[in-house]
């Protein structure tokens, strides 16, 4: 069947904010989706708050609105676009739930819409697990032992029946939320309490625990004519025990023979088949490791992490395919996009081994669990390209950027473990799991025993004893080329090899190129070099030895480095950073331009945006194996964060010559005493400061200038190991960590000045001419750290003569240092003084945002200043001249990490952001809150504890709007004794901690009779630190797990307070962002 | 990744040098050759031995994990005594298979240099595959019966895989394999309700008798389906041509259309040999099935008589079992 010849106009919603279980791959599958319809010829609308995204910039959609995805808003939309068709399936869960609500309310009905791609009742098919289940039984696919129960007294019949422990999930969720494994009824309770909230549904599916099972998934694509294709098929290393999401990967499976893989894929296609899919979704087995008996979990009728995973596994774009058929088309009228003439109806063969590998932040929150289990955890992920599983696994961990070269001889020596203790780590997975299999082998510990323990395949533990025993040959072997050979072929980098023989990474790459030991770039084609391939995307290998392709020698391109994983700091932002950098340098004529990135869930992983794509480490040792290769007239490392960011000088000293602010800048940025002399010749203020290498220097420091002080490293983004400290002892502990993060680098701690405003400014410029995007103002006071404060263009609380001022130190700033590319500085307003805290000579989080609501894409700008060519003329203060209101909210996932603590600080800890345009403040913020997942009641019950006299004093106005808006309020007794004083009617309640008191605050949360918390601790205390919060962090994390908004700033909640009051009176504007202005 | 054990030991690849695409093989390790169904059948093998001459891999995995294993890959090879290699840069080889054709190839094995002049020269000398007549060596000598069911379907054997017979006993019939040479009138003496020609290597115009045969079966209008070297036989028994294709169709993931019904299958497909696609026009048949990626011919359906034939394997083993009902068409054929 071709295209459907009907569709004129097509509604495409998004996933939101970034948060755990649905991350940048979402702008990957989003973006392939728009670029699918707009090759046809068809009109798209989309709907996404998430600006830091490709997808939200108006290159691929005719139309963005940056707006809540939740019926509501979409409907509004659809009333005012009149769209004739919505894709639900590339926003993930968030889309999929909301074009649900839609259907349901006879919205798409009313207007007309038809669904494109697998149908609603295809995707209830899917979600409700009954359903599901029903569905897998007339499909003939066994599915597990389980009940659906909507209240726990089922919960505990149905686990009785099946025996602890069981497994619970909840319906209609994302990245696993709410679920989790019962040993017994105590456990099951609390389980099944949160999961019946977390459900959308209201339902839980208690079932038979099948951890030590193998964890098999596929990919599957079908059109409307029943044609359907495996694309691939993945296995978990750590079997059923880890979420996939958590899970290492790889790809194809490894461990299953032909008949296991067939009986899967054809149960595969047969139960996709009969839920009715069209287009792409993933399904997943569990596979006894002790016979062929099978269970099919569950299946994800939409795209998903692991379809971006399968897309840049096999080099077959899923999303954009899907797309396609989501258009009419079928398969084999599509063609392979790497062949571009073979059909696009085939299974692609692999010739390498893949790994994926998640990338967790656990070390960003205090008091989390860093167990893996049921629920996601991971804030990112990696993947490797290589012929060994060995290869990949090494390449994997050196991708997560942690300070990891491996698996094994790390900067930092394993640890020392008792055969009971090791057994038990085995037994009970955490984020160290494969370096514990390691340590357990170097201890004697039986391949057979860790298997028993861990239930990981005996397959994956044998291939870590061959690391292991390279990692003993290195130590006993002279260094010559069949041993280097070894090293190089089991993932071993040079830094892991100088370490083992004390020589330096430089010496090993120099003996090592002497015995020709280097390696093969080879192309990722969809099958195995089965047909001629002019396939640009390409990895690096040690088993192969000659290259797919060559680079001729004049052709003098441009690499650019990506990113990498994803992580708390660096998010899809930088990815929207790489891929304009691309962009802006083609469009100024260049013709060869590269990238480097190892992230799945990115669009500048996709072949289709560069000349040539290495799916690569983004490690000294591999970016200087690419530029040999390359030999191109410069790298980029401006747009990829600090990751990139850091290999700037050690590339530098080696001869490659960095495109934009040389590497000799960069480092007078980073290297706080040289940025100092350099502020004091500018007579620019800053919080004073010191860097220190030994205790006792620090805390004398500390004692002059009076506790608090932050702590850091330099050369570290995002606050890593940046802590604020309030006590000597507290000192002594972080100063330790700061060393272990930045080891190469001086640790500095500045004074930390209370009560004051934070500012950004994201600038551009090209060593002559200064370009200010903006000025951002962060809504929350200094010491949240800037990656979880709201932030607002234009500035709202300062006057000219600050503006002027930050204009006028931004400008000589960067002319001092010679930027050539965009830079970010920040700066605090202390009693009308202007201090700057630091410069970032690279993209930052906040430019995306700048751009957008600007209208002039500032990354753009760059690649011309990068270029040394002139920058276009942006008129003076174009920022102030806007007519909108942008205001950018955090979205934090701590629902997702046990234990976590909401309170902000100055360690960033959100995962993703949204950004909302309006006519006025409260016009975008109320779309913004919305949008990150608040509800905004227009009345109801609000429940204050605040501590400390000051911020309760603070408060006092927004507590009284509130109680005038109409909102009983409740409150705790110190808090309550204050607020009932000042304005009365007051109502007490008792804290967690006494729940014998009535009445209590765990029962009014359970009772869903609080629709709202303003929790302000008192971490602006030494109190903190004594232990005395406890109870707050119960309300917090208690309130959290039942969905129910904290608002733990004071600036947040007035402004919460302040737009609820605006919203009884006012609607919310629904307005297309505006294209970028065409600049020359 | 998967399916060593059933191309190992799949008659087709006999003679061959077999270079795999996969990086790792060996991960599951081999099971256990003795295990028959209740027919007698090996449940995981396809013929008594290994087939193959030699085998290429990038790495070869020493150490195996599943449940079902009996012994690794390299333990295997050792006791069929069949040569190896590892550590080759496969993907270079398949670039070279690609670009130039399969081709004649040594493996050789030497503490001292090798001189590899010396090698080619021998090779040169060494009889070519394609003057090579596989039938003696893969080809049943006696007749053999599995199951005891009333109705009977003729496998002709010229390098039968175990799944082929494994399918015929699934439609509900009794096997009965004849040597590959076997004539039409004894093959009519079991009074069979239909017949396979199967699978197997080299080049259709060596089995001149089973040519003969076809051509009888055909004209006498008896159910029969050719697979693979079965089809190119009915092909020339039906008046079409056979060419050898430059670098062949071998995997798992072949993508083709069935042109009565417009739906795509991925298929299993192990042939270098093939119908020319022009010589169908004058032929006796219709295209059924065409390669969705090259547009060569992958089915044939006979435009009067009881008679159908498919270039892949809708057996499987190794591959997908999309096409299993290809069986069912002959069965249709045989109930007519």
């Amino acid at each position: 069947m071709p295209k459907n010849e009907s569709l004129k106009k097509i509604l495409v919603l998004g996933s939101g904010a970034i948060k755990i279980g649905e991350a940048g791959e979402f702008d990957y599958s989003g973006s392939q989706c728009l670029k699918a319809i707009h090759e046809d010829g068809i009109k798209s609308v989309l709907i996404n708050p998430n600006i830091a995204t490709i997808q939200t910039d108006t290159r691929f959609a005719d139309q963005v609105y940056l707006l809540p995805v939740n019926p509501k808003y979409v409907e509004s939309i659809i009333e005012k676009e009149r769209p004739d068709g919505i894709m639900l399936a590339y926003g993930g869960q968030t889309a999929l739930n909301c074009g649900v609500k839609l259907e349901e309310a006879e919205v798409l009905k009313k207007y007309d819409v038809s669904v494109l791609g697998t149908q609603v009742q295809g995707i209830k098919n899917t979600e409700d697990r009954q359903l599901f289940k029903d569905q897998m039984k007339e499909a003939g696919v066994p599915v597990l032992k389980s009940k659906t129960v909507t209240n726990f007294d089922d919960a505990k019949k149905v686990a009785e029946e099946l025996a602890y422990p069981v497994i619970i999930r909840v319906a209609y969720t994302l990245g696993g939320r709410g679920g989790g494994i019962a040993h017994n009824e105590i456990e099951l309770h609390e389980i099944v309490e949160r999961g019946l909230k977390a459900s959308l549904v209201g339902q839980v599916l208690i079932e038979e625990y099948i951890g030590h099972w193998k964890q098999i998934e596929y990919e599957v694509m079908q059109d409307y004519d029943g044609n359907n294709v495996i694309v691939c098929n993945m296995e978990n290393v750590l079997s059923m025990k880890v979420h996939t999401g958590d899970n290492i990967v790889v790809a194809p499976s490894q461990t299953i023979d032909n008949h296991e893989y067939h009986m899967l894929r054809s149960a595969a296609l047969r139960a996709t088949k009969h839920v009715g899919i069209v287009g792409e979704c993933n399904i997943q087995y569990a596979l006894d490791a002790d016979s062929d008996r099978y269970v099919a979990i569950e299946i994800n009728p939409r795209l998903s992490r692991s379809s971006a995973l399968a897309s840049k596994a096999t080099g077959y774009p899923l999303a954009y395919m899907s797309a396609k058929i989501g258009l009419g088309y079928n398969l084999s009228e599509l063609v392979n996009r790497i062949t571009k003439s073979t059909t696009a109806c085939f299974e692609p063969s692999l010739d390498y081994v893949v790994c994926k590998h998640p990338r967790w932040d656990f070390s960003k929150f205090e008091l989390v669990n860093r167990k893996l289990g049921v629920t996601m955890k991971s804030v990112g992920e990696v993947m490797a390209v290589g012929r060994t599983f060995e290869e990949s696994l090494q390449k994997a961990i050196r991708m997560l950027d942690i300070g990891n070269d491996g698996l094994v001889l790390n900067r930092a020596n394993g640890k020392k473990y008792t055969e009971e203790e090791i057994e038990n780590k085995l037994s009970h997975h955490d984020d160290q799991i494969l370096y514990n299999v390691a340590i357990a082998l170097k201890m004697g510990i039986s391949v057979d025993r860790i298997y028993k323990l861990s239930a990981i395949d005996p397959w994956f533990i044998e291939k870590i004893q061959n690391i292991v025993n390279t990692e003993s040959h290195l130590k006993e072997s002279e260094l010559d080329e069949s041993m280097m050979w070894e090293a190089k072929k089991m993932g071993f980098s040079d830094k892991q090899i100088a370490r083992v023989k004390e020589k330096t990474p430089d010496e090993v790459r120099e003996i090592r190129k002497k015995l020709g030991v280097i390696p093969a770039v080879k192309q990722i084609d969809t099958l195995a070099a089965e047909w001629p391939a002019v396939t640009n995307y390409l990895y690096l290998t040690y088993g192969g030895y000659s290259s797919d392709i060559d680079v001729s020698p004049d052709e003098k391109g441009i690499v650019v480095v990506g990113a990498g994983p994803y992580r708390i700091g660096s998010s899809v932002e930088f990815d929207w950073g790489t891929v304009n950098m691309v962009w802006g340098l083609q469009e100024n004529g260049e013709k060869n331009v590269s990238v480097v990135n190892c992230n799945p869930e990115t669009v500048s992983t996709d072949y289709d945006i560069c000349t040539r794509l290495y799916f690569e480490e983004l490690t000294q040792e591999r970016i200087l194996d690419i530029t040999e290769f390359e030999n191109p007239k410069g790298i980029i490392t401006c747009v990829g964060g600090q990751t990139a960011n850091n290999l700037t000088p050690s590339l530098a000293e080696r001869g490659i010559n960095i495109l934009g602010t040389s590497a000799i800048d960069v480092d007078r940025a980073e290297d706080r005493s040289k940025f100092s002399a350099e502020l004091d010749k500018l007579h620019i203020q800053q919080p004073k400061w010191q860097a220190f290498s030994n205790l006792n220097e620090a805390k004398n420091f500390a004692q002059e200038v009076g506790f608090p002080v932050i702590v850091r490293p330099s050369y570290v983004l995002s606050g890593a190991a940046m802590k604020v400290v309030w006590s000597q002892d507290e000192l002594k502990t972080y100063v330790k960590e700061a060393t272990d993060v930045s080891p190469d680098h001086p640790v500095v701690i500045s004074k930390f000045m209370l009560n004051s405003l934070e500012v950004d400014v994201d600038g551009i410029s090209n060593g002559k001419e200064v370009v200010i995007g903006a000025i951002v103002e962060h809504i929350d006071s200094a010491g949240v750290h800037s990656g979880d404060a709201m932030m607002c263009i234009p500035p709202w609380r300062l006057n000219n003569k600050i503006i002027e001022t930050i204009n006028d130190y931004t400008k000589k700033i960067a002319l001092t240092f010679n930027v050539k590319g965009p830079f970010n500085l920040q700066f605090l307003i202390h009693d009308d003084h202007v201090y700057v805290i630091e410069l970032n000579i690279r993209a930052s989080r906040s430019m995306p945002f700048v751009s957008k609501l600007v209208k002039t894409n500032l990354i753009s700008l760059a690649s011309k200043a990068i270029l040394d060519k002139p920058l276009p003329k942006i008129p003076e203060n174009k920022w102030q001249k806007i007519h909108n209101y942008g205001i950018k909210v955090p979205q934090f996932s701590f629902m997702q990490l046990d234990g976590a603590d909401i309170a902000l600080g100055v360690e960033m800890q959100s995962t993703g952001e949204a950004a909302c345009f309006g006519d006025s403040f409260y016009d975008a913020l109320s779309k913004g809150l919305t949008s990150v997942g608040y509800n905004l009641p227009d009345k109801g019950t609000a429940l204050v504890t605040v501590g400390g006299a000051t911020n309760k004093e603070k408060l006092l106005p927004t507590i009284a709007k509130l109680k005038h808006l109409g909102f009983k309020i409740l409150a705790t007794e110190h808090t309550a004794e204050f607020f009932e004083e000042k304005i009365g009617d007051v109502e007490i309640v008792h804290k967690i901690s006494e729940p014998e008191r009535k009445p209590n605050i765990s029962d009014l949360l359970y009772e869903k009779k609080i629709d709202f918390i303003i929790n302000i601790p008192s971490t602006l205390s030494l109190e903190k630190y004594v232990g005395m919060l406890d109870d707050e962090y119960q309300i917090r994390r208690k309130a959290l797990e039942l969905g129910i908004p904290v608002l733990t700033t004071i600036e947040l909640a007035d402004s919460f307070v302040k737009t609820l009051e605006w919203l009884q009176h006012n609607e919310t504007t629904k307005n297309p962002i505006e294209p970028y202005d065409v600049v020359e | 990744m998967v399916g060593y054990t059933e191309a190992l030991t799949d008659p087709s690849y006999n003679g061959q040098i077999l270079t795999l695409t996969y990086p790792l093989v060996g991960n599951y390790g081999v099971p256990d050759p003795t295990v028959t169904d209740e027919d007698g059948i090996s449940k995981f093998f396809e013929s008594d031995k290994m087939q193959i001459r030699g085998l290429v891999v990038h790495e070869l995995s020493l150490t195996a994990s599943h449940w079902n294993l009996a012994m690794t890959l390299d333990e295997w090879m050792h006791n069929e005594k069949v040569p190896g290699i590892s550590g080759v840069d496969t993907r270079a080889i398949t670039k070279k298979l690609r670009s130039s054709g399969v081709m004649m190839a040594a493996l050789v094995v030497s503490d001292e240099e090798i001189d590899v002049e010396k090698v080619k020269k021998e090779l040169a000398e060494s009889p070519h595959y394609n003057s090579e007549q596989f039938m003696d060596s893969v080809s049943t000598k006696t007749e053999k019966i599995y199951g005891d069911d009333k109705e009977i379907v003729v496998v002709i054997d010229t390098g039968a895989k175990n799944a082929i017979v494994r399918n015929v006993r699934e439609l509900g019939y009794k096997a009965i394999v004849v040597p590959w040479n076997t004539s039409y009138e004894k093959i009519m003496s079991y009074n069979p309700k239909g017949v396979v020609l199967s699978s197997g290597p080299g080049d259709p115009q060596k089995c001149p008798a089973t040519i003969d045969t076809a051509k009888q079966l055909i004209s006498n209008n008896v159910p029969t389906l050719g697979i693979c070297l079965g089809a190119q036989i009915i092909g020339i028994a039906g008046n079409t041509e056979t060419y050898k294709l430059k670098y062949g169709h071998r995997g798992q993931n072949k993508p083709c259309v069935n042109l009565e019904t417009n739906q795509v299958y991925v298929t299993s497909q192990n042939h270098g040999y093939g119908i020319k696609p022009e010589s169908l026009e004058k032929s006796e048949f219709n295209l059924w099935f065409t390669n969705a990626d090259d547009k060569t011919v992958e089915g044939i359906r006979h435009k009067t008589k009881n008679c159908i034939a498919v270039q892949f394997h809708p057996e499987a083993a190794p591959g997908p079992f999309d096409c299993k009902y290809v069986f069912e068409e002959l069965k249709k054929l045989m109930e007519k």
